[in-house]
């Protein structure tokens, strides 16, 4: 309960300054997750995720700028690097899976080529040394033959293939926080769910902590420890894996928890959240939820509701959390 | 395959179409020669028998090696046109060379900062060398720097030295104060195409997550523009650059005839004020070869650039 975190974020806001308007794609965000610990980012598209992600690694592109908040990563703030320390961190400290793995790697090099140098970027290492890594990293990840692999180019290799060797490439220098964003939603089922056990035992093994950004309820609950859950650039609830999924306390998480098929009661008719997530430039007053909300109420429509802290790790955002009787 | 049809059906082309314009007959006799004399050479040239058959005796001879005797010279013209080759080929080489050295860098920098003054102005100067005739520019040029700055000779072509066989100016101090004029003329309108196509290259590649990925493993910019967004804007670049290299030496036809460079082109402009139709054909027989051999090439550097294609290739 004592040991310190590995990350905390506090009130992290990440605007994009568009021409229309500014876009509030993460609002006051706090987390935080411990070493080892795997943490759950879920959220409908558009929601967020993929730019906290990014803002946790400072990779947020123009238009967009962290306009506030705080990232310490064991202690370091994050947020007040310059580009030079930035580039120190990136791979080293912080690695991220991307989303898309037929396009994380450069199709005109050798897969080697792009391993070796980025163990390079970070140690003064010779290239034999190098390679003999990698081929460890690759061989950890599940790639059989990694010799032969390493002198292939993507274009030769399958998504899961892919995703495994950008996986591989994350583990190069045991980071302490990995962030995957929605790293096996490009994958078939068998794949995604052989990639899953790795990254569990590998997380284990290493008590680096990892951030997993899915839109999928069911692949976080067999995977993470704890979850928040993102709604319109911010976080309307988190908390630990069970609590959440058996107690949601905010009536997105109900609504997205009563939409996993295999949850749902069997021949019942598959619940869906009415509506769609509100454009990000011109949130309505109030709670941002409210108009897809069966449980809305006229305050709801006034204030933006804020956060509840209830217990150590659990917080809900909303002004008339669900009641548990509900939950039959 | 491919190439062989395409010269046979040019080979049509130019013969007849050169056939149907003028009567080099006025060009090849004296006004004063008399009737006999007359057809005595057109009996000579063998211009009395029907199109058709010009063109089988054309083609038989073509594939001995010969493509017909120049009217006014009285020569081989396939060794007149490889007489003046090296010097157009020099010339083709040094601007693009000079787009090369000049365009990428460019390009590189307005795409890298797209926003920035400096960037602006390169883009409105490659707008410049896209809209300004060629022979315009090139007398500009010899005004400005021949004439009245002195700091290179205006027209023809310097002291040569003998590499691997061909006689080559540009390796000579006298030489290359010659060609450096018209080979950056002829390299304007590459210029400017190699900074577009770099800009608009870095400005698509630099948005592709492989970049983004690049960053997030810690590298350098240096070695994510050097390595990572260089190897993918050379594919468009040598693609584009490799077939432009036929059109350099097609357009030199103009540079050549401003600053009286000694090349094929000239010898084409000639050969057309007299209707020597044997150097006309000639000259557009190994334009084609050219462009030919040019494909093959920008097909194989493509391969080596690309390992896509190189793979699809080694799997038929
Ligand atoms: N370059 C940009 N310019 C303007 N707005 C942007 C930009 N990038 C992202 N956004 C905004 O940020 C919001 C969040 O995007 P983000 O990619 O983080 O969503 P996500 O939760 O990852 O969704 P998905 O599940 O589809 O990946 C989007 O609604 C989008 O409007
Ligand atoms: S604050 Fe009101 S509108 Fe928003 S989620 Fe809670 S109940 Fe629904
Ligand atoms: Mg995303």
């Amino acid at each position: 309960m004592n040991t310190p975190n590995t990350l905390t974020v506090k009130n992290l806001k990440t605007h994009f300054f568009t021409k229309a308007g500014v876009v509030k794609a993460v609002d006051d965000v706090s987390f935080s997750v411990k070493p080892g610990e795997i943490l759950g980012l879920v959220g409908e598209s558009g929601s967020g995720k993929t730019v906290t992600g990014f803002s946790l690694i400072g990779l947020v592109d123009e238009p967009g700028r962290v306009v506030g908040g705080s990232i310490l990563l064991n202690g370091d703030d994050l947020a007040r690097k310059n580009e030079k320390q930035w580039r120190e961190l990136r791979g080293k400290k912080i690695a991220m899976i991307f989303q898309d793995p037929m396009m994380t790697l450069n199709p005109v090099l050798r897969i080697d080529t792009q391993m070796i140098e980025a163990i390079q970027a970070h140690e003064k290492i010779s290239k034999q040394a190098a390679r003999e890594r990698c081929r460890e990293a690759l061989v950890r990840v599940g790639i059989a033959s990694p010799d032969e692999r390493l002198t292939s180019y993507p274009h030769q290799f399958s998504g899961g293939m892919r995703q495994r060797v950008a996986i591989a490439i994350a583990l190069l220098h045991e980071p302490d926080l990995i962030i995957a964003d929605e790293p096996t939603t490009a994958l078939d089922v068998t794949i995604q769910a052989q990639i899953l056990y790795e990254v569990r035992k590998l997380c284990s093994e290493t008590g680096m902590s990892l951030i997993w950004v899915t839109h999928d309820l069911a692949v976080i609950s067999g995977l993470a420890d704890r979850i928040a859950v993102m709604y319109a650039g911010r976080i309307v609830e988190q908390g630990s894996i069970d609590e959440v999924l058996d107690a949601p306390l905010h009536p997105y998480t109900k609504g997205l928890i009563e939409s996993v098929p295999s949850r749902n009661k069997r021949g019942a008719k598959l619940y869906q959240i009415p509506g769609m997530t509100p454009s990000l430039l011109n949130l309505p007053a109030g709670c941002a939820f409210s108009s897809r909300c069966s449980a809305k109420q006229s305050d709801c429509l006034v204030a933006t509701p804020e956060i509840t802290q209830l217990g150590e790790e659990r917080q809900v955002r909303c002004f008339h959390p669900v009641k548990q009787e509900e939950m039959a | 395959m491919q190439s062989g049809i395409v010269m046979i059906a040019m080979s049509v082309i130019v013969f007849f179409g050169v056939n149907v314009v003028g009567d080099p007959i006025d060009m090849l006799v004296a006004p004063d020669a008399d009737q006999a004399e007359i057809e005595r050479v057109i009996r000579d040239f063998g211009l009395d028998k029907p199109v058709w058959q010009q063109y089988t005796v054309f083609v038989s001879n073509a594939f001995k090696g010969d493509l017909g005797t120049s009217f006014i010279f009285g020569e081989s013209a396939l060794k007149l046109i490889v007489e003046r080759m090296p010097a157009t080929l020099e010339l083709a080489f040094m601007a693009l060379l000079m787009a090369i050295i000049i365009g990428i860098p460019l390009g590189l920098y307005a795409g890298l900062r797209p926003n920035a003054i400096s960037s602006r102005l390169i883009m409105s100067g490659s707008i410049l060398g896209f809209s300004l005739p060629t022979f315009w520019v090139g007398i500009m040029m010899i005004m400005l720097f021949a004439v009245m700055l002195d700091w290179v000779p205006a027209t023809g072509r310097g002291d040569t030295i003998s590499v691997l066989g061909m006689q080559v100016s540009f390796l000579t101090a006298d030489g290359f104060s010659h060609i450096v004029l018209p080979a950056l003329n002829l390299a304007l309108l590459k210029i400017s195409l190699v900074i577009r196509l770099t800009r608009a290259g870095v400005r698509e590649v630099m948005h592709m997550d492989f970049i983004k990925f690049a960053r997030a493993k810690g590298l350098s910019a240096n070695r994510i523009v050097m390595v990572h967004l260089f190897k993918n804007i050379m594919i468009p670049v040598v693609t584009v650059l490799g077939l432009e290299f036929g059109s350099l030496i097609a357009f030199s036809v103009v540079t050549e005839t401003i600053f009286a460079w000694p090349g094929m082109g000239k010898l084409l402009i000639d050969a057309i004020q007299q209707l020597d139709r044997p150097i006309i054909v000639a000259y557009l027989m190994i334009i084609v070869v050219l462009f030919v051999v040019i494909n093959l090439i920008v097909d194989i550097l493509y391969s080596i650039l690309d390992p896509r294609v190189r793979l699809q290739d080694a799997a038929n």
